[in-house]
């Protein structure tokens, strides 16, 4: 275990660099003058421009640009927009927000997800099951925004159950509708594996081992069938929680919610470079971190991985 | 409607009918259909045997010939759908078992008729430790605290030989060898000391030198416990051994049932007797090995008359017009087979 763990270690280096480099290069590229629109009307005196330039070093090669930039990054310095304001400052204010939401509509789609998952698995073909199959298709075919509009006239200002807007306080309570929203696609397509899994495993050999050893059905299915379905389950969800992030832009810009999908927005509209790479550095560590956390769960689920 | 149910065959010991008869485990005129997408296929029709306590009997037959799914009905693990019985009786101590309540039934299973599968590494939950497996059975079943079942789990693991039984008790069924998975199969079936134990093919994924080891083992636990044993294969050779009766399969029916020594010596059914001729023998070494012609009937079509009759040397016109009925030709043995009777009485 120990020695697994140090070799997953090991391979995120490299995706680490490799990615955030990749970010760095592209959007630091993006065409168009980086002082365009900075000093007001006017163009930027000569000064200022030969001081920003400096201090990104936009004249040296991007290898150079990335390694200094990298150089800060490990002892926490993040940069400063063009307006002198910290880059880490906005992160941290915008990354908790962004993250609740996000465990939110995790949480949601286990519950939801697994729970039509299980049921449907189990028996295949009935009523639930075809009500299912057509509302996750529903689902999976509507755009998110379109899913965030319709849920937020209906349940906000038509019927009044849930205030339209999530206030800057983000209480639980006002993040349900937007965590679903959020991860109304995911539900869908977890709902639809776990219930393949279920009803792959469901006639596998030991189960039927589980049920000749005389074991009572809430323990064949609790015990043995779940432990074995879940493990493609656990590993969507894992992994989901960096998507959900990153895909929170359109779901954060409909309830109003101050989190990275706004700023990433606003970052790349004024052309702040810094902050669009900072905010899409942190996204990569958190999908780098999810990853290796599922595949941890992978080994605690699954003892044939161990091993080999 | 009802005559579907009424039997066609009747045996020594059963008579064909609704009556218990004081058997330990016996399956009276089992029919059991699978309805798929091609069509119905007719896979047990009308099986008969028992076992009673201390005795092994040896079900015998090709490939198909539905062995397993009598097990499997006997067992309640039938894939339904696509598998339906349509008629018969599982009677365990004179109950029927097929018209019992689910619980009921639950109960017989690892404590009254236990049973082990032909291939260990997928009949075992492969996430859960070997140790587990078997200490579920003293924890649910018998309701006893973890220690405590560890500790039984363990004396199990022993029982069944499995050197370092407490080491192994924290292995997963991937860190074990074939032969060694096979074992804790046996021992997690035998852990809630059934009265009968059905084995279903248990060596057919194994080498010939664990194949016997495990056959051993198999026959002193049988012994020492006095089980009744249902010991399922397609290998003439192992059954010698071990068992006290054979049953022996063909499309759905046993077509003969003896004890092993009348059955080796003087087969009573054309399909026995190609059975026993296709063994490889050592003093015929060299020579082609005798198969029986033909194969099994299509079970969506069986062939009018004894089904055997595309495949049999000895068929005559009546064979393809008239069933036969499985018949008593001697003490405890029966036949289904129109000229049982002169092939019992040939010298
Ligand atoms: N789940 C199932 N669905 C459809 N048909 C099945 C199913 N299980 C068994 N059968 C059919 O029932 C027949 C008898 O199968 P069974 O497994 O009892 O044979 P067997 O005598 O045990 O053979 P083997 O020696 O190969 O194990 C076969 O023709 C098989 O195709
Ligand atoms: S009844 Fe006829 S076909 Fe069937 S086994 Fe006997 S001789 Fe052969
Ligand atoms: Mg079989």
């Amino acid at each position: 275990m120990g020695r697994y763990l140090l070799r997953r270690l090991l391979q995120l280096v490299p995706v680490f660099i490799g990615s955030t480099f990749l970010i760095y290069w592209l959007v630091w590229s993006v065409p168009g003058d980086p002082f365009a629109g900075k000093c007001g009307e006017r163009r930027c005196p000569d000064q200022y421009v030969a001081y920003m330039t400096e201090k990104y070093h936009l004249d040296q090669n991007v290898f150079v640009q990335y390694g200094n930039y990298m150089k800060n990054l490990l002892q926490g310095d993040f940069g400063q927009t063009f307006s002198q304001r910290d880059i880490g400052d906005i992160i941290a204010t915008a990354y908790p927000n962004t993250l609740k939401l996000a465990l939110v509509a995790l949480a949601i789609e286990a519950v939801i997800g697994l729970g039509a998952g299980i049921l449907t698995g189990l028996r295949r073909n009935g009523f639930l099951d075809n009500l299912v199959l057509v509302s996750t298709l529903f689902l999976l075919a509507l755009p998110v925004f379109v899913v965030g509009f319709v849920l937020q006239w209906l349940l906000g200002v038509q019927w009044g159950i849930v205030k339209p807007t999530v206030s800057s306080e983000m209480r639980f309570s006002e993040l349900i509708v937007p965590g679903f929203v959020l991860g109304s696609a995911s539900v869908a397509y977890i709902a639809r594996v776990a219930r393949t899994s279920i009803a792959e495993n469901r006639r596998a050999d030991y189960v039927r081992t589980a049920i000749a050893k005389g074991l009572p059905m809430r323990r064949v299915v609790g015990v043995h069938l779940l432990r074995n379905s879940l493990i493609p389950v656990v590993t969507l969800l894992g992994t989901d929680l960096g998507a959900l992030m990153g895909g929170a832009i359109v779901t954060e810009g409909i309830f109003g919610i101050n989190g990275i999908g706004r700023e990433v927005y606003r970052a790349i509209v004024t052309k702040e470079s810094a902050t669009v790479v900072g905010i899409v550095v942190v996204l990569v560590v958190v999908y780098l971190l999810m990853n290796l956390l599922v595949d941890l769960l992978y080994a605690a689920l699954d003892p044939r991985i161990r091993y080999e | 409607m009802s005559d579907i149910l009424v039997s066609e065959q009747s045996a020594p010991g059963s008579g064909g009918s609704g009556r218990p008869s004081g058997r330990l485990l016996e399956v009276d005129d089992l029919r059991v259909e699978f309805r798929t997408r091609d069509g119905v296929a007719k896979v047990i029709n009308g099986v008969t045997y028992h076992v009673d306590a201390g005795e092994t009997l040896a079900v015998l037959g090709e490939s198909g010939s539905g062995k397993s799914v009598t097990a499997q009905t006997i067992m309640g693990i039938l894939d339904t759908p696509p598998g339906f019985v349509t008629g018969g009786h599982v009677r365990f101590h004179g109950k029927d078992m097929l018209r019992m309540s689910a619980e009921e039934r639950r109960r017989i299973r690892g404590e009254g008729i236990a049973m082990i599968f032909q291939d260990a590494l997928s009949a075992l939950n492969p996430v859960f430790t070997v140790g587990f497996q078997i200490a579920e059975q003293f924890r649910v079943r018998r309701g006893l605290g973890r220690a405590e079942a560890k500790k039984r789990a363990i004396e199990m693991l022993d029982q069944v030989k499995i050197p370092n039984a407490k080491g192994r008790f924290n292995n997963y069924p991937h860190q074990f060898s074939g032969g060694m998975r096979q074992r804790a199969m046996i021992a997690m079936s035998l852990a809630l000391d059934p009265e009968v134990l059905i084995a279903d093919e248990p060596t057919t994924a194994l080498d010939v030198t664990v194949q016997a080891q495990i056959m051993d083992l198999l026959a002193e636990l049988q012994r020492e416990r006095q089980m009744g044993m249902i010991l399922i294969t397609h290998d003439l050779g192992v059954v010698a051994d071990v068992a006290d009766r054979i049953a022996v399969m063909y499309a759905g029916r046993i077509v003969e049932e003896a004890d092993v020594y009348d059955l080796y010596a003087k087969p009573a059914h054309p399909y026995t007797m190609g059975l026993i001729d296709s063994i490889p023998r050592l003093d015929e070494k060299g020579q082609q090995l005798r198969t029986i012609k033909g194969l099994p009937p299509n079970l969506m079509n069986i062939p009018p008359g004894c089904p055997f009759n595309p495949r049999c040397p000895m068929a005559q016109p009546v064979c393809r017009e008239k069933v036969p009925p499985l018949l008593q030709v001697g003490p405890a043995r029966a036949s289904a087979c129109h000229f049982a009777e002169e092939l019992v009485n040939r010298v």
